[in-house]
C-alpha cells in the first residue's frame, strides 16, 4: 500500500472555508453569493473526486500539518472510509446547496448569509473529520462541526429555536467535554500518541498487554462521547434539533452530523482499537446488543410519531445503530455492510427529508394525517419519497438492501441469532412507520374541510430547485442500489474482504 | 555562581534595560502635560520594552537550563547580597508575557481612564517594572522588593481608578496579599540565617533537614497560594477584578496571578523538594477544588467580569494541579496554562472593558443579544471563549489537555474531578456566549441609541482590532504551533524535575539514617 504524502488533501477542507469567507463578502449580493456556495461545493466534490483514484488503487494519502506535542499532531490522512465520508459528504453538500437556494427562498427566511456561511463551514469540520489522520484532528473537527451548526439550529431564534439549540449545543458538548476529552488522555497515556493505525484494521493503536479496565473504560467513554452518533440515551438532541430549517435536517441528518458521529465511532473502533483488541475484550459484542436496543426503540418510538420531520428523526436513530451495529460484529462482512450504510442512509435520509421540506414549504403540511392526495399535487416528490423510503426498509433494487443483506450475512456469519432476530425486526418496523405515508399520498382522502384543489404544486420555480435535487438523491439512492460495485470496492478496502 | 548563570552576551544589559526602561518612562510621564502625548508615550515606551524582550525569545538558548542572559554586579558585599538577574526557560516566557500585555493594558484604558491619566501611567510603568522584577531576579531580597513592589501600584490602580466598591476591593485586596508576603519574608530570612545567602541557585543546593523544608515550604506556599489563588483563599480575587479598571483587570488576570505559579516553580519546589512531595497530594487536593469549585461558582453569576474571575479560579487549579502532579508533562503543561491563561483571560477582560465602555453595565443581561450589532466584537469575544474552556485548536486546550494527561497518567480518579472542571468551564463559557451573541428575545437587548439619540452601540474600532487581533493570532498560534515554547521551557523544566527527584532521594534517605543513628547532625548545614 503506497502512500502519497500531499499539500492537496488539506484542499478538501480549506475550500469550503474559503467559501464560507466569500459567501460573507458577497453578502449583499444574493445571486453572488448563492453562486459561490454552489461553486464551492461543487469545486469540493472535484477535488474528491480527484483523490479517488489513488485510493481505489489501494493507496492513500496524507499530510501532516503540525504536531503540537509528540504524538498529538494535526494531520490528515485518507483511505477508503474516509473515502466513503468524504465523498458522501461533499456530493450531498451540492444537492443541499441547490435545495438551499429554493426552501430560503420560498419562505424568505432570514439571516441567510448566515445560513450559508455556517453551512459551508460545517461541511468543511466534516470533512475534517472524514479526512483526520490522529484523534486530535478528528476531535478537533468533530468539535468545529458543533459550534459551526448552533447557529443553524437556531436559525428561527425564536423560543423553539433557542430550546432546540441550547440541547443541541448541551448535549454535544457535554458528551464531548465529558467522555471524549478524558477518553482521549486515556488513550494517549495507554497508547503514547494519539495517532490512528495506519496498518488496517486488525491492530489499533493500543500496545498489547493494556490494561484492560483502563482499555475498557476508555471504549466507554469513546461510545458515549461521540453523541453525534444518535445512541440511546443520549439521542434526545435530535428530535429537538427538528425546529431548523429543512436544509439543516439535512445537514445534520445526511451531509455532516450525525455521518460524523458514526464516522467517528467507526474510525475510533477499526483504526483506534482494532478488530483483534473489541473481539478480545468482547466489546464489540456488547456495543453490537447495546445499539441493538437503539435500532429497536426508535423505530417503535418513529411508528407513534405523526410529524413527517420527527418520524424521520427517529428513523435516523435507529438506521445510525445499523452502521454502528455492522462494525461492532466485526465479521468482514458486518463491517462492510455498516460501513456501506454510512452512504446508503446519507443518500436515502436526504432524499426524505428534502421531499418532507418541499411538502411544507409547497403545501404547508406537516403532519402524516394530512398527506391525503398529495401524491397526484407532488408526484415526483413522493414517488422519491417512495424510493428512499424502499432503500432505508432494504427492498431491491434500492441501495439499503445492499448494506442490510451483508449485515445480515455478517450476523450469520457470528452465528447470532439476537441480532439476525433484531434485523428483522427492525426491517418490520422500518416498512411500518414508511409505507403509510406514501399510501396515505397516493391511495388516501384529503383531510375533511380542505378544499378540493388539483394542479401540480412542483410548478412554482423555488418548488423546481428544491425538487430537482431531491430527485437526483432517490435516484442516486436507488442507482447504488444497482450498481453496488464502486462502494462495495471503496468498503472493501477496509475490510479486506 | 558560573555554575548557575550564563553571563549575558548581547552588546547591552538586556535584562536591566527592561527593567529600567518603564521605569524611566514613568519618570518621563512627569514631564508631559497633553493627555494624547501621554498616552502615546506610555505606549511607546511599553512596545519598546516589548520589543526589546524579543531579543530573549530569538537568542534564547534551549539548550541548558542555566540562567541565561545573566548579570551579576556588588551590590552589599558584607551581606553576600550581589544584584543579579537571569531568566531561564521558565521565566522567560512569563516575562515575554508581562511586556507583551502591557502595551495592550495602555491600548484599552485609552478612552476608558479620564480622570488622572498620568498617575495612572506612571503606576503602570511601576507595576511593570515591579512585575518583571519578580520574574528576573534570581536573588531572594531582590524577588522580595519586587514582590511587594507590586503591592502598591495595584492597590492604586484598583483604589484610585476603580468601580463603586473600589475602597472595599483594594483593602481586601491589599490585605490578602500582604499577609502572605509576610510569610515569604520570614521564609527569606530563615533560609538566609541557615544558608547564608541570598542567591536562589544556591539556595536550592542544599539538603535541608525536612521539617525545615515543611516551614519553608509553608509559608512560601501561603503567600504563593494566596496570589494564585487557590480555594479557599480566593475570595479577595472576584472583588478586586469587578472594581478595577479594564487594565487591572487584565495586568491582575494575566500576570499577577502568575506570580503565585512561577512562585512554586522558582521557590517551594527545588528548595524544598521534600516537603513539596509530602505535600503533593493534599495541594492536587486543592487544586481540584479550586478547579471544581471555581466552575461552579462561575456557572452562577450574572456580571461578566465576576464570571472570568471565577474561571480563573478554575483555570489556575490546573496550574497547581500541573504542578504538583510533579511530572514533565503536568509541569510543561502548567507553565503553558498559565500564559495561555494570560492571554485568553486578558483578551476576555478587554472585551469586557470594550462592553463597559459602550454600555455602562456588565451585566450579561444587559449585553445581550450583540451579534447584529457588533459582529466584529462578537467574533473576537466567541474565539476568546472557546480558548478559555479549552476548545481544541485554540491555545486553552494543549496547556489543559498535558495538565489532564498526566492526571490520567498518575490518579485517574483525580482526572475525573479536572473532567468535571473541565464540562463546567464550557457550560458558563458556552452561556454567557450564547447570551451576549444572540441573549433572549425578551426585551433585554439595549436600544441602538440612549435617550440623547447618542449611538452607543459602535463596533470595534482600529485601536481594539489590533487588540485583539494580536491575542487572537497568539491564541490560535499556540493552539496549534505551542512547540517553541516547548522547546524553550523543556530543560528548565526537566532541570527543576531532576532537583525534586534527587532532593527527594538525598532526604529519604538522611531520614533512614536518622533512624538508625540518631545523633548525626546533617554535615551539609
Amino acid at each position: 500500500m503506497h502512500t502519497m504524502i500531499s499539500g492537496k488533501l488539506l484542499l478538501v477542507p480549506l475550500i469550503p472555508m474559503a467559501t464560507a469567507l466569500l459567501v460573507m463578502a458577497a453578502r449583499r449580493k444574493p445571486n453572488l453569493r448563492e453562486t459561490f456556495s454552489i461553486a464551492g461545493a461543487a469545486l469540493t466534490f472535484l477535488i474528491v473526486l480527484s483523490l479517488l483514484p489513488r485510493v481505489l488503487a489501494g493507496g492513500t494519502w496524507s499530510y501532516e500539518l503540525v504536531t503540537l506535542y509528540p504524538g498529538i499532531a494535526v494531520k490528515f490522512h485518507l483511505d477508503g472510509l474516509g473515502m466513503l465520508f468524504a465523498g458522501t459528504s461533499s456530493f450531498l453538500w451540492i444537492a443541499a446547496a441547490l435545495y438551499s437556494i429554493g426552501y430560503l427562498r420560498g419562505l424568505k427566511e432570514h439571516a441567510q448569509t448566515r445560513f450559508y456561511c455556517c453551512y459551508a463551514l460545517s461541511v468543511g469540520a466534516g470533512l475534517g473529520v472524514a479526512l483526520s489522520g490522529s484523534l486530535f484532528t478528528l476531535y478537533l473537527c468533530y468539535e468545529m462541526i458543533s459550534i459551526f451548526t448552533y447557529p443553524l439550529v437556531m436559525h428561527h431564534q425564536d423560543e423553539r429555536g433557542y430550546y432546540g439549540g441550547r440541547k443541541y449545543l448541551i448535549y454535544l458538548m457535554f458528551t464531548s467535554k465529558a467522555f471524549l476529552l478524558p477518553a482521549l488522555a486515556l488513550t494517549y497515556v495507554l497508547c503514547g500518541t494519539l495517532d490512528f493505525s495506519v496498518s488496517g484494521i486488525m491492530h489499533g493503536s493500543f500496545p498489547p498487554g493494556s490494561d484492560t479496565t483502563l482499555v475498557t473504560v476508555t471504549f466507554l467513554l469513546f461510545l458515549f462521547g461521540f453523541a453525534k452518533a444518535g445512541i440511546m440515551p443520549l439521542h434526545t438532541w435530535l428530535p429537538d434539533a427538528m425546529v431548523a430549517p429543512t436544509p439543516v435536517s439535512a445537514l445534520l441528518h445526511a451531509v455532516v452530523v450525525v455521518t460524523a458521529g458514526v464516522f467517528s465511532l467507526c474510525r475510533v473502533m477499526l483504526s483506534l482499537f482494532g478488530v483483534q483488541l473489541l473481539s478480545q475484550t468482547g466489546l464489540g459484542l456488547f456495543t453490537a446488543y447495546f445499539v441493538s436496543f437503539t435500532i429497536i426503540v426508535a423505530s417503535v418510538i418513529a411508528l407513534t410519531r405523526t410529524d413527517l420531520k420527527a418520524r424521520l428523526a427517529y428513523s435516523t436513530v435507529s438506521q445510525l445503530s445499523y452502521i454502528v451495529l455492522g462494525v461492532a460484529l466485526l465479521t468482514p462482512r458486518a463491517i462492510t455492510g455498516g460501513l456501506l450504510h454510512i452512504t446508503n442512509h446519507a443518500f436515502a435520509k436526504i432524499t426524505l427529508f428534502f421531499c418532507a421540506g418541499a411538502i411544507a414549504v409547497a403545501s404547508g403540511k406537516k403532519d402524516i394525517r394530512e398527506f391525503g392526495g398529495l401524491g397526484y399535487r407532488m408526484p415526483f416528490t413522493m414517488i422519491a419519497f417512495a424510493l428512499a423510503s424502499l432503500s432505508l426498509i432494504g427492498i431491491p433494487p434500492a441501495s439499503g438492501f445492499v448494506s442490510k443483506w451483508f449485515l445480515s450475512m455478517g450476523a450469520t456469519d457470528g452465528h447470532n441469532v439476537v441480532i439476525l432476530a433484531v434485523l428483522m425486526t427492525s426491517s418490520l418496523l422500518n416498512a411500518g412507520y414508511f409505507v403509510p405515508i406514501v399510501l396515505t399520498a397516493f391511495f388516501g382522502s384529503p383531510p375533511v374541510g380542505e378544499p378540493v384543489a388539483s394542479g401540480s404544486l412542483e410548478r412554482a420555480p423555488f418548488i423546481v430547485l428544491m425538487v430537482a435535487p431531491l430527485c437526483i438523491c432517490a435516484l442516486i439512492s436507488v442507482l447504488l442500489g444497482i450498481f453496488p460495485d464502486l462502494l462495495l470496492r471503496i468498503v472493501r478496502l477496509m475490510t479486506g474482504g | 555562581m558560573d555554575n548557575y548563570l550564563i553571563l549575558n552576551t548581547l552588546d547591552y544589559p538586556i535584562l536591566s534595560l527592561i527593567l529600567i526602561l518603564p521605569l524611566a518612562g514613568a519618570v518621563g510621564c512627569l514631564f508631559l502635560r497633553n493627555e494624547r502625548t501621554l498616552k502615546i508615550w506610555g505606549l511607546t515606551v511599553t512596545l519598546a520594552t516589548a520589543i526589546f524582550s524579543c531579543q530573549l525569545f530569538s537568542r534564547f538558548n534551549p539548550a541548558t537550563s542555566r540562567y541565561q542572559f545573566a548579570e551579576l554586579r556588588n551590590w552589599f558585599p558584607a551581606l553576600n547580597l550581589d544584584y543579579v538577574v537571569g531568566v531561564d526557560g521558565i521565566s522567560v516566557l512569563l516575562v515575554l508575557l508581562t511586556t507583551f500585555i502591557m502595551p495592550l493594558c495602555i491600548l484599552c484604558s485609552w478612552r476608558h481612564i479620564d480622570v488622572r491619566l498620568r498617575e495612572f501611567l506612571i503606576v503602570l510603568l511601576l507595576m511593570e517594572t515591579a512585575m518583571l522584577g519578580v520574574f528576573v531576579s534570581l536573588n531572594t531580597v531582590l524577588f522580595y522588593i519586587f514582590w511587594e513592589g507590586m503591592l502598591i501600584p495595584m492597590y492604586l490602580i484598583i483604589a484610585v481608578w476603580g468601580g463603586p466598591r473600589r475602597d472595599y476591593a483594594s483593602i481586601k485586596f491589599f490585605l490578602y496579599t500582604f499577609t502572605g508576603s509576610i510569610f515569604l519574608l520570614v521564609a527569606i530570612v530563615a533560609l538566609y540565617v541557615t544558608t547564608g545567602t541570598f542567591f536562589i541557585p544556591a539556595l536550592m543546593e542544599p539538603n535541608y533537614p525536612f521539617p525545615f523544608q515543611m516551614w519553608i515550604f509553608l509559608a512560601c506556599a501561603l503567600s504563593f497560594a494566596v496570589k494564585l489563588p487557590v480555594y479557599p483563599l480566593h475570595t479577595w480575587l472576584p472583588a478586586a477584578h469587578v472594581e478595577a479598571p479594564a487594565a487591572g483587570s487584565v495586568i491582575l488576570a494575566s500576570i499577577l496571578l502568575k506570580m503565585g505559579g512561577y512562585g512554586f516553580l522558582r521557590i517551594c519546589l527545588p528548595i524544598a523538594p521534600a516537603a513539596t512531595l509530602a505535600c503533593m497530594p493534599y495541594l492536587i487536593g486543592i487544586a481540584l477544588i479550586s478547579i471544581v469549585i471555581g466552575g461552579y461558582l462561575a456557572l452562577g453569576q450574572s456580571d461578566i467580569k465576576k464570571l472570568i474571575a471565577y474561571s480563573s479560579v478554575g483555570h489556575m487549579g490546573f496550574v497547581t494541579l500541573g504542578i504538583f502532579l510533579l511530572s514533565e508533562q503536568g509541569l510543561k503543561g502548567a507553565l503553558l496554562q498559565m500564559i495561555n491563561h494570560g492571554i485568553t483571560t486578558g483578551a476576555l477582560f478587554i472585551c469586557v472593558g470594550i462592553i463597559y465602555e459602550r454600555t455602562h453595565s456588565r451585566e450579561i443581561d444587559h449585553n445581550a443579544a450583540l451579534a447584529m450589532k457588533m459582529p466584529r466584537y462578537v467574533t473576537f469575544l466567541g474565539l476568546f471563549c472557546l480558548a478559555s474552556f479549552g476548545f481544541p485548536g485554540t491555545n486553552g486546550f494543549v496547556s489543559e489537555f498535558l495538565v489532564l494527561i498526566a492526571t490520567f497518567a498518575k490518579y485517574p480518579l483525580a482526572g475525573a474531578a479536572a473532567i468535571l472542571g473541565a464540562v463546567l468551564a464550557a457550560a458558563y463559557m458556552l452561556r454567557l456566549l450564547q447570551k451576549m451573541i444572540w441573549g433572549r428575545s425578551d426585551g433585554h437587548g439595549l436600544p441602538e441609541q440612549d435617550r440623547d439619540g447618542q449611538r452607543t452601540l459602535w463596533d470595534l474600532d482600529l485601536r481594539e482590532m489590533v487588540t485583539l487581533g494580536f491575542l487572537a493570532a497568539l491564541v490560535l498560534w499556540l493552539g496549534l504551533y505551542p512547540r517553541p515554547l516547548l522547546t524553550i521551557m523543556d530543560r528548565s523544566v526537566v532541570h527543576l524535575l531532576e532537583q525534586v527527584e534527587a532532593g527527594t532521594a538525598v532526604v529519604e534517605a538522611s531520614a533512614e539514617k536518622f533512624v538508625e543513628a540518631p545523633r548525626t547532625v546533617n554535615p551539609g548545614l
